[in-house]
């Protein structure tokens, strides 16, 4: 028994071993996961609609209404990244029936329609975040970034920067369909 | 030419730690004197070749020698001479080479100052020290090379990561590394001491003063940090708990719960084979940091140097030296003999209690840290640890390991009297209920359990204070003869005094800043004014710097209390050309009662950066500075415990020796 107790520390530590063996397999990025909300509920935030889009704003039960999962994609008129992202998205609307919503951050509003009119409109909401205070709810590190949003409000994937290229586009959308298998299930 | 003497050196080190390694065990096992004493030579000329090795890497740095890799990663012709020197130990295979030099240094001081150890356990801890050099050596020079070459070379570098480019985190570095690697010597001592399978008081007191230098250390190198990331992070917090963070934290916890109990080792030979575990876990955990800093285990804010095949072979080398050290403490640590009765009131018991908070804290710590890997490993859900778990966790164990801190050192040994002691600390409860209440009535909005933390850290602050004046008996004899006592007094008594008032000082400090804040983000154009804790703030504008080897807006803020003028600010947004990395430089203006803490961001949009609009963080910090003056304490009051002479002294001959029960611990 005695034995027993002065061996418990070796035994804990081949333990932790395993996990760090485990944990070091190449293929593994701990850093997929940047953000604290990934599998904690979206933020609890009311977003005003941008005045003269036409489309409303939205607030956290738009994000839960209708069971699928949600893209909501926060951009900027003054963004660059964002004008080259502004296709790849509206391609995902169109070809595979995304649900996208937008966070317009730090905007005018008469910018904001300017840049939807020159480039279309993929978003069916759009929230207006003129101060960026919704920003820091959701941990934003810069535009654009992107997160799918489960049918249960939970947020379970973050792109950040711009859905651009093969690799960015194949991971968001194998996250998507899992966040939509998920939903179904 | 330089960079491949330093290679050779490296290799040369290599060479002498494998013989280190082997000859002087043997030796103590056979009793063959001179291969014993082998240690001496061979420890010596591991610190001369890795200080060559350490001097050509500092001057490729200095020269901005751009054929080789590491210089060409990590520095730039234009940097200054400083940044250039700290640079050295600035990536992962600079700083393994600081690592390795600290701990060659720490090996040939025990064989230079540890005359006083008998020869046999001085031996077998060099040997065990050389182990562990052994395997750093491989590690830098299978995997992490520093002098690796390119060609051709490129006309200049790629600069260091201007977060990194500060006095704060020049020296930030070094001082940890001489922490987590002063543990190692504890570590050796206890693994030469389970091989030798004796641990008596003779030990305990040769291990202290080289667990109390470490542990400055650490402490120094963990309050620097914080500090960096006060003021350069910009981001007005101290604390993030990010895994970093967390490793430096675990072994400092440990080390202190070392500290303590292998006094009670020293003085009354109980706690044995628990002080031999907790010198082998400070180091594992201190090794254990290294892994997850440099495997990319985890995520972190700053982890550095991301390399899974780095990451197999230290894992690899905490196998075989956290694993061994502990498989033979399974085997050999049952038979050290229990010794030194106590009373469940006494001043052991005491500090079983702190050792066992202390140790708790720490796994509370490493689960918090960990828990995501297990998490993901177990059933593939990616989370993060923040913040709210620790403090939620981590708190209501701190809170009373602070109260029985104030209540430790009135205790006696073996037995104490728990009801005379709270007896004489009546005052010093009524006086720190008062004051909590003032605050409370000063202050507005605090959380219930920030009044609790300040009423127990004043409880704390004024018990020491006053088992200081009893010891000198201030006021009950004349001034002069309380001088005199004080004089007379061992000086690890004024350092314990000294330390536990910082640690005090330093809680007042926590929780003032982090329940008191107040902050302010605001679009700012010329003109603007901001309210903040009573300062009104304006806004002037920002004009474009130059610096050596950066751009700059510079923001000016003009400071005003009730109308009258108080500073001017000047908060900064550098951008470095060459590695394309922007950092904040906040403007601070401090004093003892807080700081007002200003830090400015990129312009908001198009628009507003057309009319000068900029986003301006206003953060107003009550007590913050008593974090670092209590810091400051916890080092001095070990560093007058380190000079005392009593351990300066060394270790008393084996034989038992009477201790004058008026001796104090820390």
């Amino acid at each position: 028994m005695k034995r027993m107790l002065y061996a418990s520390p070796v035994l804990i530590a081949m333990i932790f071993g395993g996990f760090f063996l485990w944990g070091l397999n190449p293929e593994r990025d701990p850093n997929a996961i940047p953000s604290v909300l990934i599998s904690s509920p979206a933020p609890e935030v009311t977003l005003p609609e941008v005045a003269g889009t036409g489309v409303p704003g939205f607030s956290h039960a738009d994000l839960v209404g209708d069971g699928g999962p949600v893209v909501v994609n926060i951009f900027a008129s003054w963004c660059v990244p964002c004008r080259a992202e502004h296709a790849v998205l509206t391609r995902m609307v169109n070809q595979d029936g995304v649900r996208l919503f937008g966070i317009n951050y730090q905007d005018q509003p008469e910018d904001a329609l300017r840049w939807l009119n020159e480039l279309g409109n993929p978003y069916e909401r759009i929230g207006s975040d003129l101060n960026g205070r919704a920003a820091i709810d959701w941990g934003l590190t810069g535009v654009p970034e992107t997160f799918i949003v489960g049918a249960d409000g939970t947020v379970l994937y973050k792109h950040v920067g711009p859905i651009l290229g093969n690799d960015a586009i194949s991971a968001f959308t194998t996250a998507l369909e899992q966040a939509r298998q998920e939903g179904s299930s | 030419m330089i960079p491949e003497i330093g290679q050779f050196a490296l290799t040369l080190a290599l060479g002498f730690a494998l013989v280190q390694s082997i000859l002087p065990i043997l030796g103590s096992a056979r009793g063959n004197s001179l291969w014993m004493r082998s240690a001496y030579a061979t420890s010596l000329a591991q610190v001369v070749f890795t200080m060559i090795a350490f001097a050509a890497l500092m001057r490729s740095f200095v020269v901005s020698d751009f054929t080789v890799l590491n210089v060409v990663e990590n520095s730039h012709s234009l940097k200054p001479l400083l940044f250039k020197i700290a640079g050295t130990w600035g990536s992962h295979e600079g700083s393994l080479l600081l690592w390795v030099l600290i701990l060659t240094v720490f090996g040939a001081g025990v064989s230079v100052f540890g005359t006083n150890i008998s020869a046999g356990l001085r031996a077998r801890t060099l040997s065990v020290q050389a182990w562990i050099s052994v395997g750093f050596f491989s590690f830098m020079l299978f995997t992490s090379n520093p002098f690796e070459r390119v060609f051709p070379p490129p006309t200049d570098g790629q600069d260091l990561n201007p977060l990194l480019q500060d006095v704060g985190l020049a020296i930030h570095p070094p001082l940890l590394y001489i922490g987590y690697v002063g543990f190692s010597i504890v570590f050796s001592f206890a693994v030469a001491a389970l091989i030798e399978g004796r641990v008596d008081a003779a030990w305990a007191r040769w291990v202290r003063p080289w667990t109390l230098a470490a542990w400055m250390s650490l402490t120094a190198g963990i309050a620097l940090g914080s500090w960096w990331a006060y003021y350069e992070l910009g981001w007005g917090g101290w604390w993030f708990w990010d895994p970093v963070e967390n490793v430096s934290f675990m072994p400092w916890l440990l080390g202190t719960a070392l500290l303590h109990s292998a006094i009670v080792t020293e003085k009354r030979g109980a706690f044995k084979s628990w002080t031999i575990l907790l010198a082998i876990l400070t180091f594992s955990l201190s090794l254990l940091g290294t892994f997850i800093v440099r495997s990319g285990l985890l995520t972190s804010v700053h982890a550095f140097a991301v390399d899974p095949e780095r990451g197999v072979y230290i894992l690899w080398l905490l196998g075989i030296s956290i694993g061994g050290s502990l498989t033979l403490y399974a085997w050999r640590a049952p038979a050290l003999d229990a010794g030194g009765l106590f009373r469940p009131v006494s001043r052991e018991a005491g500090l079983l209690l702190n050792n066992l908070l202390l140790a708790t804290a720490t796994g509370t710590v490493l689960f918090g840290t960990l828990y995501p890997l297990f998490v993901e490993a177990i059933s593939g859900e990616r989370l993060s640890v923040g913040p709210p778990f620790f403090n939620a966790a981590f708190i209501p164990m701190m809170l009373p390991l602070v109260f029985a801190m104030a209540l430790g050192p009135f205790l006696s040994w073996k037995r104490a009297d728990l009801a005379g002691v709270l007896q004489r600390l009546k005052f010093v409860a009524i006086l720190s209920g008062l004051a909590t209440l003032t605050i409370w009535y000063l202050t507005e909005g605090g959380p219930a359990l920030a009044y609790l933390s300040i009423a127990i850290a004043i409880w704390m602050l004024l018990a020491t204070l006053q088992e200081w004046a009893g010891r000198i008996r201030l006021g009950d004899v004349t001034f002069r003869e309380s001088f005199r006592r004080a004089r007379n007094l061992p000086r690890a008594s004024h350092g314990m005094t000294l330390a536990h008032a910082g640690l005090a000082i330093a809680i007042l400090g926590f929780v003032g800043s982090s329940a008191w804040k107040s902050e302010q983000i605001v679009f700012v154009t010329p003109g603007t004014e901001v309210a903040i804790a009573g300062f009104d703030v304006r806004f002037e504008g920002v004009e474009r710097v130059v610096g050596p080897n950066y751009v700059a807006n510079r923001g000016t803020l003009t400071v005003e209390l009730d109308g009258e003028y108080v500073t001017t600010l000047n908060p900064e947004r550098r951008s470095y050309p060459v590695s394309q990395y922007s950092t904040t430089e906040s403007a601070i203006r401090s004093n003892m009662a807080g700081d007002l803490y200003a830090s400015l961001a990129e312009a908001a949009n198009a628009q507003a950066e057309a009319r000068g609009a900029w986003t301006l963080r206003i953060l107003y910090e009550p007590l913050v500075n008593f974090i670092w003056i209590g810091s400051a304490m916890l080092v001095l009051g070990g560093g007058l415990s380190l000079s005392d002479r009593r351990l300066r002294v060394g270790a008393p001959k084996r034989a038992s020796r009477s201790i004058p029960a008026a001796t104090p611990a820390e």
